[in-house]
């Protein structure tokens, strides 16, 4: 080691490596450019694109660097329960997307979530929801770009602003340029770099340690002990490493938490709605649930191996602290070569979360703040061009919070943690909207507002200390149920006293109403047994159950 | 579900959707041919570092040759990208979507 903290040490070739990556990703965008003729080529792909395509896209979407770089930290604290955070935090919701929710979704054309709820309920729910989601985009997106600059500083000794600067352009390019398209191709492109990146460290680190059996002993005699290795011991108490009962895992973390992201998270959903047909579509989030079986591979197996080979790990702060797992790690086993093809897949890995926020961002304001309130009734033409402004403008504003998250960076985790805030209440009335088609109009803004603000108030008591949780995620787990249960209560007492909406208002937007197409689009191809949705749906969840087992 | 007819109308989609007529979405290029050639790129240099990795460099990776490793493997990788889209390419677009000279 050279002292140098996290510093890599690059030569020529690992270079060369990055650069031909990012020349491929501008490439892309390019290239992607002559695809676009419509306002639907831009934000949705001309709905044209493949399942594997469209499928990857939508795992790559969420594997931004906060993503690995955060479940290896939580690997090497945490252990093996980690693993709930994929398992039964991920793939069911992503099951029930594709399988329940994507015939409303896809088969209304609907061109965006906010837009769902425009059509289901009325105007002022879909502006509250259009708003609080272009802000949350362009906000996270500023968050991800800090992210990517303070990696490349630690690990390359790029300046922050310099590694601000390069990361936005990019991104900002790809994307004005090739339009989702351009960002959904480099996202498959990043899925395959990232794992290409990942699994030398979890290789090596795995010999390193002496295999599977060699990691096991040794995290028995790390500080987490033998708790570090089972998923479900211990859940009847809160006596386990993360601190939670298997009632709060399985409704707070397994339904309520992760139903709301999943399902209702426009960055994600749209890669779905790009997809060519019905199908494909459903197919999409079922595709992503495989991938996502098998990421906690390369990233709680790193996580641990760097918390018994990395002496100090889990300092309060400086080089050891638990963020850093995977780029210790890096530092200290890959050789020239594999390490550029690493740093290569962490900041792809960047660059597809700050992509896929700002991708979901320019269509929500075009579609639904500028064409549904401001401009309405222009050319298809116009709003393609006002699509590419708002992405200079994602992209200007993100670097703006980027430059605050600099000064303030506990500030921007609780921006962060305020808007994953939004997601329950925003299932819970999605949910109850789908299935209940006497939900009149007024309910659901209501209850869309009144949910958010009962998990508002909930995070601003804990974390004001009027009220009292284990820890900031049992508190999550229950500010995610309070504001289910206030959705749901708010629902029931007002529908009754409003007018429902008209049955043909709400055709192919509601269960049983009718005008839900499964069919009609098919291809040919597309109605093998192998490719039904419901069979590839059910075979992820039985996976996903079956993996407990070795670490119950 | 039942699929008897259309889903509800709403004006703002039913403009968007009719000028999908004119989408150049048909152009689209295959992605499989970009991860095949960048992966065969990479595994060609990172197999070539692999080969002339020093003492130093493989015991660094605790004594595996992880360049001659990853680099074949990627570059395997990467030739297989190209081999299924040439066995299978992508579906040919409609006629009425296909554009002159693409």
């Amino acid at each position: 080691m050279d002292g140098g903290g996290l510093r890599l040490n690059m030569n020529g070739l690992d270079y060369l490596i990055l650069a031909l990556y990012f020349v491929t990703v501008l490439g892309v965008g390019f290239a992607a450019r002559r695809a676009i003729r419509t306002s639907v080529d831009f934000f949705l792909s001309g709905r044209s694109l493949p399942a594997w395509v469209t499928g990857l896209a939508f795992v790559s979407a969420n594997l931004g660097a906060l993503e690995i770089i955060g479940m290896a930290a939580n690997g090497a604290q945490y252990g093996v329960m980690t693993v709930h955070y994929y398992w039964i935090g991920a793939v069911p919701a992503m099951v029930f997307l594709g399988i329940v929710m994507m015939p409303f979704y896809y088969g209304s054309k609907v061109r965006s979530v906010p837009e769902y709820l425009r059509l289901r309920f009325n105007r002022p729910t879909h502006l509250l929801n259009a708003l609080s989601f272009a802000v949350a985009q362009v906000l996270i997106a500023g968050v991800n770009l800090y992210a990517l600059a303070l990696v490349m500083q630690a690990l390359l000794g790029w300046p922050l602003w310099t590694a601000i600067g390069v990361g936005a352009a990019i991104v900002l390019a790809y994307i004005t340029i090739g339009g989702l398209s351009g960002a959904i191709y480099n996202e498959v492109l990043q899925f395959f770099v990232i794992l290409a990146g990942l699994i030398p460290v979890t290789v090596i680190g795995l010999v390193k340690v002496g295999g599977v059996s060699g990691l096991m002993d040794a995290v028995r005699d790390s500080k987490l002990g033998e708790a570090g290795l089972h998923a479900w011991q211990d859940t009847g108490s809160t006596a386990n490493p993360l601190g939670a009962q298997w009632i709060g895992i399985v409704f707070g973390l397994g339904f309520v938490l992760s139903f709301g992201y999943w399902t209702t998270n426009f960055a994600e959903v749209q890669r779905a709605l790009s997809a060519k047909n019905m199908s494909a579509a459903r197919r999409t989030p079922i595709i992503a649930a495989y991938p996502k079986l098998f990421i906690p591979l390369v990233t709680v197996i790193p996580g641990l191996v760097a918390l018994v080979t990395v002496k100090g790990l889990g300092a309060e702060s400086g080089d050891l602290q638990y963020n850093n797992a995977i780029p210790l790690l890096m530092r200290d086993l890959l050789p020239n070569g594999v390490l550029g093809v690493a740093v290569t897949g962490l900041l792809a890995s960047f660059m597809a979360g700050m992509a896929a926020n700002v991708s979901g961002f320019n269509t929500v304001f075009t579609y639904d703040i500028w064409q549904a309130y401001l401009r309405p009734g222009r050319s298809d033409d116009y709003y393609l061009r006002i699509g590419r402004w708002a992405t200079v403008a994602a992209v200007v504003i993100g670097i703006g919070t980027a430059f605050i998250a600099a000064g303030f960076s506990n500030i921007m985790n609780y921006i962060q943690a305020l808007f994953s805030l939004f997601n329950a209440p925003l299932f819970a009335t999605f949910i109850i909207g789908m299935f209940w088609k006497r939900m009149s109009a007024l309910a659901g803004f209501w209850s869309l507002l009144l949910g958010t603000l009962a998990s508002l108030a909930t995070y601003l008591l804990y974390k004001g200390g009027v009220i009292d949780f284990n820890s900031d995620l049992e508190e999550s787990f229950w500010g995610a149920g309070i504001a289910f249960v206030t959705v749901a209560i708010v629902a029931v007492i007002l529908t009754p006293l409003t007018a429902p909406k008209r049955d043909e208002e709400l055709r192919g937007l509601v269960y049983g109403m009718g005008g839900v197409d499964l069919k009609g689009d098919v291809l040919a191809g597309d109605a093998v047994w192998y490719r039904s949705p419901v069979l590839l749906g059910l075979v992820a969840v039985a996976l996903a159950a079956l993996f407990y087992i070795p670490v119950f | 579900m039942s699929n008897d007819g259309q889903p509800a109308q709403d004006p703002l989609i039913d403009e968007t959707q009719a000028e999908q007529r004119r989408s150049a979405a048909a152009r689209l290029f295959d992605i499989r041919r970009v991860i095949g050639e960048l992966f065969v790129a990479y595994g060609v240099i990172v197999t070539l570092i692999g080969v002339f990795d020093s003492r130093a460099e493989i015991d660094k990776a605790q004594g595996v040759r992880i360049n001659l490793w990853a680099g074949l493997t990627m570059l395997a990788f990467g030739l297989l990208m190209l081999l299924w889209q040439w066995l299978r390419p992508a579906e040919p677009p409609a006629p009425n979507e296909r554009e002159p000279g693409s």
